[in-house]
């Protein structure tokens, strides 16, 4: 199926994958590096299509345009809050892309075996010689490329592409289904799928009991399917993992969707690298595994800042309280645009904490805004991006950059958490659980032990939230009813657009 | 209910306890608002003021003390005006009820309430109506300024064409809440602010208002602030010597003293000794808060400044917030206003004296014939109990830091070992497994190696890129349109449709993910 040259070709569009991601440790390279990632899928697409083997090339190409057009649709309209969502519903069609490629190699090696079988032959069976007994000549030069490659294999062989397009199914299976959900609960209501998905954490009678005799159903299935149970098998198959995808991500609650999203990027490319394997494609292994390690350390970076282990992230929800938490002493004080106007007008030094209500009530721009004002007059702006704000990794820093905010004064929490105490004003606007004292003071809290932005030592922290409440995580947050804590109440952009003016 | 607020009888007092302002808001909360005439012009505000803002104005005290249910006012009530309080009368003032004990149980006795403002328990809830604090606060500012009215020097440090002038030197004792608006005030005007408390806890306070803070060399276990409600205590002997030394050693060279260190219910400590001020500059000023106490330097003459025969000026007065009458007056107003918001919790003008809440409890010093002081202590604790903090972490010695490297290192090359030997471990034993055909090695191989490399590659990704890696990655992630590429040629219909629903998704993305990395990328810009 390749001949020397496309594999040469594999091995340049294999380099610049590689490269295309490494290039994305600092800003300026990344903008080179998008290019590297390009010309190698241009490379490694048009080797396999002008290669030997592939047939319909026409055809293909004007499928490409078409996915091209909508592709190009989807990228050009897409509001950068909604980022996450279209991260998920991209990483389905990869699964669902898997799940194809995988059903077609099941039916080629039927379709191989029935052409041995109408020969008198049988598909795999090794001669005396240690080698495969073939097909004659006149039918095997008649096979596609894929089917040429079966035809050559031995029983042995056979069994483990077929173990490794099992696992392509149903990981894709599970991507698929997964990502649809993630996308309909990031989405919202702006979801442009036919039905709704509840956005808080839901799961069916019997939770992950379910989720468990799905798996084991499937370990099941794969036997049957192995030991020549036939094409039903790989169907019930793909439908346990349809179901896995979505059940499991039904029961995840809102806030721990990038630990989600960045695990279904994983899962998008584990699943290309099996399938990779049942093909025997070298180059769709190698980037499968380069996905499929940058999701899962994604997840890892996740699940560290937010202090929980993966595994209690996936099956949903907060484990429950170790003792009573401590009890919040003091009073919520709010303060009107006026006085954080004057605040800001007197400080020196500002600290921004965005976090998903900003992406909400779409107030980066107004951010930017005020950012621009204050630098005018020589104060020290910074923001401090905490590793989960937002509903997607880096979520923040893209919204940010996309209301012009300069990526330098865009701080990691690292980086800036030592700075709080030397801060004259911290501004949290539309964030919560990450800038919650009680993750340090109560070892009770469910957050205990989570990485938080100390934004509460600066000399004065003001809070821009809708309303009282506890948000998402139902979690009380201490740092609302500190002395030194002003609440801004109302919508994040509204609450902006009214202190812009007063600030001279 | 009418609210009615007298003229302050005292000598020389300026305040009133309502503002046109607050009237406004009490009438928002549906009570009525009445003002003796003239209450307000001491501290600026004028009948018309009052009347604009719908207030009664009442022509006599006695009128006035008749017709209002409650009466709220500054100073204690005098002998007077406890003659004019009636049963079922409200009064709301300053009202010690130690050194007035006699009119408090009068005041029962007639079966009046009254709520004493200095009672307001000291917690967070409680702040907004603390007038104590909000008039020490008026008090550490207003001291500062009448230091530097008798003082004959800059407060900050300047370089003139006509020479150089150094900063004046300020000592602040004791940083309540007086003493931090002293610091304040002396760092904003420039001034080389040195504070000393004796809750060294209070330390971190002091340095963030950009005051050096002067510690003692003494080791004693200091007790905790928070179990006074936040009010400084007696210190030992031991304690009261270092202290004193500490405080001779700075005296000659600080122009200015502010003292203000009060314990409640006690004659304040003496900590400005004679000798100190016989030791101070001439011209050098000190300002005692405590003077009504007694005060911190005993050569202090309450409510008068002296001189003393070496040139210090030494300032007792003790009506520094009756001084600024109309800062005083309207932060504490609102203090009682925020008092009658809470005693009138529907906003319907009805007064619910709710004897089960804590602030109001606390302040109520006489209710129902009954004197009800001392208060059972509050429900909760006006400060969080000080944490023990942990030791100091020791500076390790540098044999210590190399043992402790060597063990990291170790420690590393520990679990780098463990890993890489469960990793070889395990692609040893798949290719162990018997049967296990060359030409999936060969890929396993390929396998093992780009996860390897994609470990090392994408942890070097900086955290601000997270997205625009997602995005790419699923645009790459779409390689696998070259597996339906490969199948589309067949010569099953089946396998073709398949293949090309593939090739299409795949596209999708492909394009998708690129351009929308590209669009993101190129939103990245530097300052």
């Amino acid at each position: 199926m390749e001949n020397a040259f496309t594999i040469a070709a594999y091995v340049v569009a294999a380099i610049l994958f590689i490269l295309s991601l490494g290039g994305l440790s600092g800003q300026e390279s990344a903008k080179r590096a998008v290019w590297y990632g390009i010309v190698g899928m241009a490379i490694a697409v048009l080797a396999t299509l002008f290669g030997p083997g592939s047939g319909l090339w026409l055809a293909s190409l004007v499928l490409i345009a078409g996915g091209a057009a909508v592709g190009y649709q989807l990228a050009t309209k897409v509001e950068m809050t909604q980022m996450p969502e279209l991260v998920a519903i991209m990483h389905s069609l990869v699964g669902l892309a898997a799940v194809f490629v995988g059903f077609n190699a099941d039916i080629m090696i039927n379709y191989i075996s029935d052409i041995y079988a109408t020969e008198g032959q049988v598909l795999g069976v090794v001669g005396d010689d240690g080698v495969v007994i073939g097909l004659s000549k006149e039918i095997y030069e008649g096979l596609s490329s894929f089917g040429k490659l079966i035809a050559k294999k031995s029983s042995v062989e056979i069994g483990i592409l077929r173990v490794e397009l099992v696992l392509g199914i149903w990981i894709g299976a599970v991507t698929f289904t997964g990502s649809v959900i993630a996308y309909a609960k990031l989405a919202g209501s702006s979801s442009m799928l036919p039905f709704a998905v509840d956005t808080g954490a839901k799961k069916l009678p019997g939770g992950h009991l379910l989720n468990a005799g799905a798996a084991a159903l499937s370990v099941l299935l794969l036997i049957v399917y192995l030991s020549g149970g036939g094409s039903w098998a790989l169907v019930l198959l793909a439908i346990a993992g349809l179901f896995i995808g979505y059940h499991l991500i039904m029961g995840i609650g809102g806030a721990d969707m990038p630990v989600v999203v960045s695990m279904l990027n994983s899962y998008s490319g584990w699943a290309a690298a099996a399938i990779g394997f049942s093909l025997g494609n070298d180059l769709l292994i190698v980037v499968g595994a380069l996905v499929g390690s940058s999701g899962a350390i994604l997840s890892y970076i996740m699940c560290k800042a937010m202090n929980r282990s993966f595994v209690s992230v996936i099956l949903g929800g907060f484990g429950g309280p170790a003792g009573e938490q401590m009890a919040v002493e003091g009073e919520q004080i709010a303060i009107d645009a006026d006085g954080v106007a004057t605040a800001l007008n007197e400080a020196d030094s500002v600290i921004i904490i965005p976090g998903y209500g900003m992406a909400v009530a779409q107030a980066q721009g107004a951010v930017s805004e005020l950012v621009k004002k204050l630098r005018a007059k020589g104060k020290n702006v910074r923001f401090a991006i905490h590793p989960v704000a937002g509903r997607l990794p880096g979520h923040m820093n893209v919204l940010l950059a996309e209301a012009k905010v300069p990526y330098d004064i865009v701080m990691e929490m690292d980086e800036i958490n030592d700075d709080f105490p030397s801060t004259d004003v911290a501004i949290v606007i539309g964030s919560n659980d990450i800038v919650n004292p009680a993750a340090q003071d109560d070892p009770n809290s469910p957050i205990a032990g989570m990485p938080v932005l100390e934004c509460w030592k600066a000399k004065q922290v003001f809070v821009s939230k809708r309303g009282q409440g506890t948000g998402y995580s139902g979690i009380e947050n201490p740092l609302f009813f500190k002395d030194n804590t002003r609440m801004f109440y109302g919508d994040a952009k509204a609450s902006l657009d009214k202190l812009l003016p007063m600030i001279d | 209910m009418k609210i009615g607020t007298p003229k302050e009888i005292f000598e020389g007092e300026n305040r009133v306890a309502l503002t046109p302002e607050s009237a406004t808001q009490l009438q928002k909360l549906g009570h009525e608002c009445l003002i003796e005439t003239g209450a307000g012009v001491p501290a600026g505000f004028s009948d018309a003021d009052y009347t604009a803002a719908g207030v009664e104005v009442v022509k006599t005290a006695a009128a006035l003390w008749k017709a209002a249910d409650i009466v709220a006012k500054v100073r204690a009530p005098d002998a007077n005006e406890m003659k004019r309080l009636r049963a079922e009368q409200t009064l709301i003032s300053f009202f010690s009820p130690v050194a007035d004990e006699a009119k408090m149980k009068a005041a029962a006795t007639k079966g009046a309430t009254v709520i004493a403002m200095e009672m307001i328990p000291r917690i967070s809830r409680a702040q907004k109506m603390d007038a104590l604090s909000s008039m020490a606060n008026i008090a550490g500012y207003r001291a500062v300024i009448e230091a530097g009215n008798n003082f004959g020097r800059f407060f900050t440090g300047q370089i003139t064409a006509a020479g150089k002038v150094p900063p004046a030197k300020v000592l602040v004792v004791g940083a309540g809440v007086a003493g931090l608006a002293a610091i304040g005030t002396s760092t904003s005007l420039g001034a080389i602010t040195l504070a000393f408390d004796v809750r060294p806890e209070v330390a971190e306070q002091v340095e963030s208002m950009g005051a050096e803070f002067v510690y003692l060399d003494f080791e004693e276990e200091q007790q905790d602030g928070a179990a006074t409600g936040g009010y400084a205590s007696v210190s030992s002997p031991e304690f009261r010597e270092a202290q004193l030394a500490k405080f001779r050693e700075l005296a000659p060279e600080v122009d200015i003293v502010i003292t203000t260190a009060l314990i409640p219910n006690r004659e304040a400590p003496e900590l400005w000794t004679e000798d100190m001020v016989a030791a101070m500059k001439p011209g050098s000023v000190i300002v005692d808060l405590a003077a009504e106490k007694g005060g911190n330097c005993k050569l202090t003459v309450m409510d008068q400044k002296i001189v003393t025969d070496n040139g210090v000026t030494i300032i007792g007065y003790t009506d520094f917030p009756s001084r600024m009458a109309a800062q005083a007056s309207t932060l504490y107003a609102t203090n009682i206003r925020h008092l009658m918001t809470d005693l009138t919790p529907e906003k319907d003008g009805v007064v619910n004296h709710n004897m089960e809440d804590d602030v109001i409890r606390g302040a109520t010093i006489a209710h129902a014939n009954e004197v009800t002081f001392p208060p059972p202590p509050p429900k909760v604790n006006a400060i969080a109990q000080q944490k023990n903090k942990p030791a100091a972490p020791k500076e390790l010695t540098p044999e210590e830091k190399r043992a402790a490297e060597v063990a990291a290192f170790k420690a590393q090359t520990k679990s780098q070992m463990t890993l890489l030997a469960a990793g070889g471990a395990l692609v040893l034993g798949v290719g162990l497994i018997p049967g296990m055909p060359a030409s999936f090695m060969q890929h396993f191989i390929v396998f093992v190696l780009s996860v390897f490399i994609g470990f090392q590659v994408i942890w070097n990704v900086a955290h601000s890129l997270h997205t625009p890696l997602m995005a790419v990655t699923n645009a790459i992630s779409s390689i696998i349109i070259l597996g339906a590429l490969i199948q589309v040629g067949s010569s099953s219909a089946l396998i073709t449709i398949l293949a090309g629903l593939g090739i299409f998704m795949a596209s999708v993305n492909i394009f998708g993910g690129f351009l929308v990395t590209r669009r993101m990328l190129a939103m990245f810009q530097k300052s």
